[in-house]
């Protein structure tokens, strides 16, 4: 074990920057995750939070800066060293992305059947106790195309789970969906964390559903992280673009101050 | 010219991606292998080799009839004339072992596999599926794009079989019902024309159409962007690619069996 997992410490960006061609996407990102910590990214609209994600999976490359995570820089990994480092991760997409071609059971029996050694009957009760967990377990063998967008954001969810990941990652798990569903994958989040101590990172720009999950909370504009603090600093905070997004006001700097 | 030059450049950055792809594939397989688990799933192995070759026998068996049928009924009004007729069956034997038995059933795949490659990979690709299996640490290649090709290469010589057995099938209808030739005769003469090079030739030309056809089909599968009119000009673009690059792997193998001949 090296020295940031033994500081609880599961993910650092160390200035990060990412560019797409010309345009900067985020520009010296610094932040830490701690063990078992719920953080919350808020953030406009195609202003980097998912691209963060992917950074932290390694799906995307950093222009500069590295993304450490359980100690190790992600973009340095070679292939092997990455997988395994991604099976003690876990992303949950916005639009869920489920495999659309197998069933609820067989997305959910997949990690499983290909990362463990598993018998078909272990797997298979594991798959029911994750289905449980996220109040699905009537739609076994449906098609995601056969499911709502709440319900395949659930079992996009219990996907996420079967492995017992130490860090999951959320992109906009509420975006989209009626207040009552909103409500209950937020309180899934947290009830999952607190029992099992798993480290979170949500990006979302829903501020109920921000506040519900936080333990802390930062602020993305302009590719830089301008804020972070608890929910209850971060709703009183003064800084003029946090009260603005926090508000929801169509005039303060973000609005009168686009990004270019 | 300068578009021609354009063109060219264009070509071989595809070239390096897909070379890269198929590389990148074989790594991803070799990572599982030395976890010791299979390199992909044979269940989704068999499922695609069955998509690729069993359904694809009516379409190429009954092109390959009505080509056999044409050929035959072409040559054999004309060698009528000279009373050569009966160099038919070996004509349409000789061109459908080297020649037309890869590569009908190499275009008929190309259409009908290749197509459906990129059409569900891309969409996959833009409802972040591929992605999904990346950031599962389950290698997205060796997963979608092993088995495919694996079925494809394997599949492609077994439809050329079949393409030139419904040729001589077609060949035949016409040798007795027009050139008065008896099964007998036109069995013998068959066997007489079927040597071992063009079979081989055959046989390396479906493996590579097969590579093709198979490495096109999922590459712009997984380079597909904007949604789903960028799921249709993949597939399109996929078609013709595959089409195109088939063929004029088929010329350049013909030009070196015939220098080196």
């Amino acid at each position: 074990m090296n020295e940031a997992e033994n500081d609880q410490e599961v993910v650092r960006m160390e200035a990060i920057s990412l560019a797409f061609g010309k345009e900067k996407v985020l520009d010296g990102i610094n932040l830490s995750v701690q063990r078992g910590e719920r953080l919350v990214v808020m953030g406009q609209s195609g202003g980097g939070k998912s691209t963060l994600l992917r950074l932290t999976m390694g799906i995307l490359v950093p222009t500069s800066g590295q993304a450490l995570v359980f100690g190790q820089d992600v973009a340095r990994l070679k292939r092997t060293a990455l997988n395994d480092l991604r099976r003690r991760m876990a992303m949950v997409y916005q639009y869920s992305a489920l495999i659309s071609s197998l069933s609820v059971h067989e997305n959910l029996a997949l990690p499983l059947e290909e990362w463990t050694n598993k018998s078909k009957e272990e797997i298979d009760g594991i798959v029911q106790d994750k289905l449980a967990l996220v109040r699905m377990d009537h739609v076994h063998t449906k098609l995601p195309s056969e499911l709502s967008g709440g319900m395949r954001k659930r079992i996009g969810l219990a996907r996420a789970l079967v492995l017992e990941p130490e860090l999951i990652l959320f992109d906009e798990p509420s975006a989209g969906l009626d207040p009552i569903s909103s409500t209950i994958i937020d309180e899934l989040i947290v009830e999952l964390s607190e029992r099992t101590n798993t480290t979170c990172v949500i990006v979302t720009h829903e501020m109920g559903s921000a506040f519900r999950i936080a333990t802390r909370m930062a602020m993305l504009y302009e590719g830089k992280i301008i804020y972070t603090g608890d929910p209850e600093t971060f709703r009183e905070a003064e800084n003029p673009v946090v009260r603005q997004f926090v508000e929801g006001r169509t005039h303060g700097p973000i609005t009168d101050h686009a990004p270019a | 010219m300068f578009a021609i030059v354009r063109m060219g450049r264009g070509a071989l950055v595809e070239l390096g991606n897909v070379l890269a792809m198929l590389t990148e594939t074989i790594a991803e397989a070799a990572d599982r292998i030395r976890r010791g688990r299979p390199a992909f799933r044979w269940s989704s192995f068999f499922a695609q080799a069955q998509r690729v070759g069993f359904d694809s026998i009516p379409l190429v068996a009954m092109v390959s009839f009505f080509l056999g049928l044409t050929m035959a009924l072409m040559t054999g009004y004309q060698l009528k004339a000279f009373g050569t007729d009966y160099l038919v069956p070996s004509l349409v034997t000789i061109s459908f072992t080297r020649e037309l038995g890869p590569l009908m059933t190499g275009i008929v795949v190309a259409a009908r596999v290749g197509a459906s490659f990129t059409a569900e990979i891309g969409t996959m690709t833009v409802s972040e599926e591929v992605e999904a299996i990346e950031s599962m640490g389950l290698g997205p290649l060796r997963f979608l794009v092993g088995p495919r090709l694996a079925a494809v290469i394997t599949q492609l010589p077994c439809l050329s079989v079949i393409s030139v057995v419904a040729a001589l099938t077609g060949c035949f209808v016409i040798c007795q019902t027009y050139l008065s030739i008896t099964f007998p005769y036109f069995q013998e003469l068959v066997i007489q024309s079927i040597y071992l090079k063009d079979v081989l030739v055959g046989v390396v030309k479906s493996l590579l159409f097969g590579l093709i056809i198979g490495s096109v089909g999922c590459y712009k599968g997984l380079t597909v962007r904007g949604g789903a009119a960028g799921v249709g000009a993949a597939t399109t673009s996929s078609v013709v690619t595959a089409i195109t690059v088939t063929i004029a792997c088929d010329t350049l193998v013909n030009i070196i069996t015939v220098v080196t001949e």
